[in-house]
């Protein structure tokens, strides 16, 4: 599904003294089943045009295009409908529920489509499976390493089977053998037909041979687009 | 449907464990909610049930008393007021009433003394309340012993215990015949404490009040519509100084209840934020949090109002009962009869309950309808 967006702005606190223009009318287009990189330091605005991708924030002016679909301007009920069918996000810092077990974290995204249990648990288990958790998956999420859960992250963000991956810094928390275990999991997620977003300033992320094209982002702006 | 039940059940599940997350908090809360609860339904619950019992007496009771005024004071009256009464048109029925109050040092309470029977029943035998029976251990065939005004001591044997719907009436009672009740009070022969009337037309009871303060002016009609409201605004009275005195603790629960809900907690916010980026809508966030406004405080209504029941209708009202019951600190102990009132019930749970989902969701909808990344930020 292409993503397209259109002269996007967005600017925070707006209005106020404290105003500050993250996003400086960007336009480009993703295309589907490739693997993009954001790059930049930090304050570049990669996050936050992620999350207006996402349809975590909305851009203050411009037009966000999904495939034929407008997203850009939906109410917050199809905003959090399109969030729940066609992305999955995979946070920095996993931003996983404390005190959940791991297969609990995993189903939360999809307890409000009412699934039967079976069927929910079976998925969640499947996916564990398929990224080596499933002897972990009653465990406290407290107890698992960095590795661990940034992989149940990313089975949480694959359980209701989206289109689109998006990882915000998913290498920030990290060793160099885990980054390039998570590269080679993006890979997968690729070849599995998926289109996958990231942003990261980690070398071996933007550098990584998975990563299909690399976007350069300061202050707002797009400085170079390669790929 | 089946869907709509299913992810209902979903989130009270979120809900539950997000509850035990947090153990030592919604423990506290739950504690604070319920102590509340609890007294305010302590209190409503021991006044309706003393309104109740106040009713059960006056049931039977006469319409119509007639006491003898004497320098403002009531004062015996004498028995050929019956005859002239008598002309009086409407009445029914009409008797003299002996009774009196008996202070008995040894268990400190005021016992109530009334006469029962004709002149042929038996000079020493008594009949007790069951509240008298329980403070002084005594049973059917014992002997209690009363010391009359010139010192004289009279023993009567106990004949029969008395079982009645309400022991507001008869906790404190002992009835005994009119002979020994003269003998112990001196009270001469034609003479009583006071007349009771019934009257054929309840309607007329006014008209008929209101001619015998002309016929016998040193008297004085005490209706019983007037005696039930006098107890039902001293109960009143009662139950609103002791919701003044709780107001403070009220007050500093919702206070307490605003500040937990208003002051959402940096890990709170994250976590509805989360929950809204994986995919959860602004109304699931809602649901989710209103599960949880309800678990806590129907628990804690519960709790609170089933630990009041037994705390009025088993424990005498324990903590309430020096301000809420009787005149006297020398009352004998008694049990009130179980009673709750359905409006009494719903007023409570609407001010309890209510207040609290109502502080829990709005800061929660605030938060909810923010796009989740500002949230998580």
């Amino acid at each position: 599904m292409l993503i397209q967006l259109k002269d996007i702005k967005k600017v925070y606190n707006q209005g106020k003294p404290n105003e500050f223009q993250a996003i400086r009318g960007v336009s480009m287009a993703f295309e589907p089943n490739r693997v993009s990189c954001i790059k930049g330091s930090s304050g570049s605005g990669k996050t936050t045009l992620l999350s207006m991708i996402g349809c975590l924030s909305r851009p203050t002016s411009g037009r966000i295009q999904l495939g034929e679909q407008v997203i850009s301007s939906l109410p917050e009920r199809f905003l959090t409908d399109v969030r729940r069918h066609t992305f999955g996000f995979i946070f920095q810092r996993f931003n996983l529920i404390p005190g959940l077990s791991v297969l609990e974290n995993v189903m939360l995204p999809a307890y409000p489509l009412g699934l039967p249990y079976k069927k929910l648990v079976d998925a969640a288990r499947r996916l564990l499976q398929q990224f080596n958790l499933a002897s972990k998956a009653d465990n406290p999420i407290e107890w698992l390493s960095g590795g661990e859960s940034q992989r149940v992250a990313i089975c949480r963000a694959l359980i209701n089977d989206p289109k689109i991956l998006i990882a915000d810094e998913p290498t920030a928390n990290l060793d160099s053998k885990l980054s390039n275990e998570f590269m080679q999991l993006i890979a997968e997620l690729r070849q599995s037909g998926r289109t996958v977003l990231l942003t990261s300033h980690d070398p071996e992320v933007f550098d990584s041979t998975v990563v299909d094209r690399v976007v350069e982002m300061r202050d707002g702006v797009v400085l170079a687009d390669v790929g | 449907m089946l869907l709509f039940l299913r992810k209902q059940k979903y989130l009270i599940d979120y809900t539950l464990s997000s509850l035990l997350r947090r153990k030592g908090k919604s423990l506290g809360l739950l504690a604070v909610y319920t102590t509340i609860v609890f007294m305010l339904a302590s209190v409503t619950l021991f006044t309706h049930a003393l309104r109740k019992e106040a009713g059960l007496m006056l049931q039977a009771s006469p319409e119509i008393i007639v006491q003898r005024m004497q320098a403002g004071r009531h004062a015996m009256i004498p028995a050929d007021y019956l005859q002239r009464i008598g002309r009086l048109r409407g009445v029914m029925q009409k008797a003299g009433r002996l009774w009196g109050y008996y202070y008995d040092p040894i268990v400190k309470a005021n016992y109530t003394i009334m006469t029962e029977g004709q002149s042929d029943t038996p000079l020493t035998e008594i009949v007790i309340g069951t509240g008298i029976a329980r403070v002084q251990g005594l049973d059917v065939g014992d002997y209690l012993t009363l010391r009359s005004q010139s010192g004289e001591a009279f023993s009567f044997q106990i004949s029969a215990l008395l079982e009645n719907d309400s022991e507001l009436v008869s906790a404190d009672l002992l009835l005994m015949s009119p002979k020994a009740f003269r003998r112990l009070f001196s009270i001469p022969e034609g003479f009583y404490t006071d007349l009771v009337l019934s009257v054929r037309n309840p309607r007329e009871v006014n008209k008929v009040a209101e001619k015998l303060s002309q016929l016998l002016p040193d008297t004085r009609p005490i209706l019983r519509d007037e005696v039930l409201r006098t107890y039902e605004s001293v109960f009143s009275w009662r139950q609103g100084i002791l919701f003044v005195l709780l107001l403070g603790s009220v007050l500093a629960f919702v206070i307490f209840a605003w500040d937990k809900a208003s002051g959402l907690s940096a890990e709170e916010r994250r976590e509805i934020g989360i929950l809204k980026a994986v995919g959860w809508e602004t109304a699931d966030v809602m649901r989710m949090k209103f599960w949880e406004g309800m678990v806590i405080s129907l628990t804690a209504f519960l709790i609170g109002y089933l630990a009041a029941y037994g705390h009025v209708f088993f424990a005498s009202a324990s903590l309430f009962e020096p301000v809420l019951k009787g005149w006297s600190v020398l009352y004998p102990q008694f049990r009130l009869t179980p009673y709750v009132d359905g409006l009494q019930l719903a007023t409570l749970f609407f001010f309890s309950v209510l207040p609290y989902i109502v502080a829990t969701i709005i800061p929660i909808w605030r938060t909810s309808i923010a796009d989740p990344d500002a949230v998580m930020r």
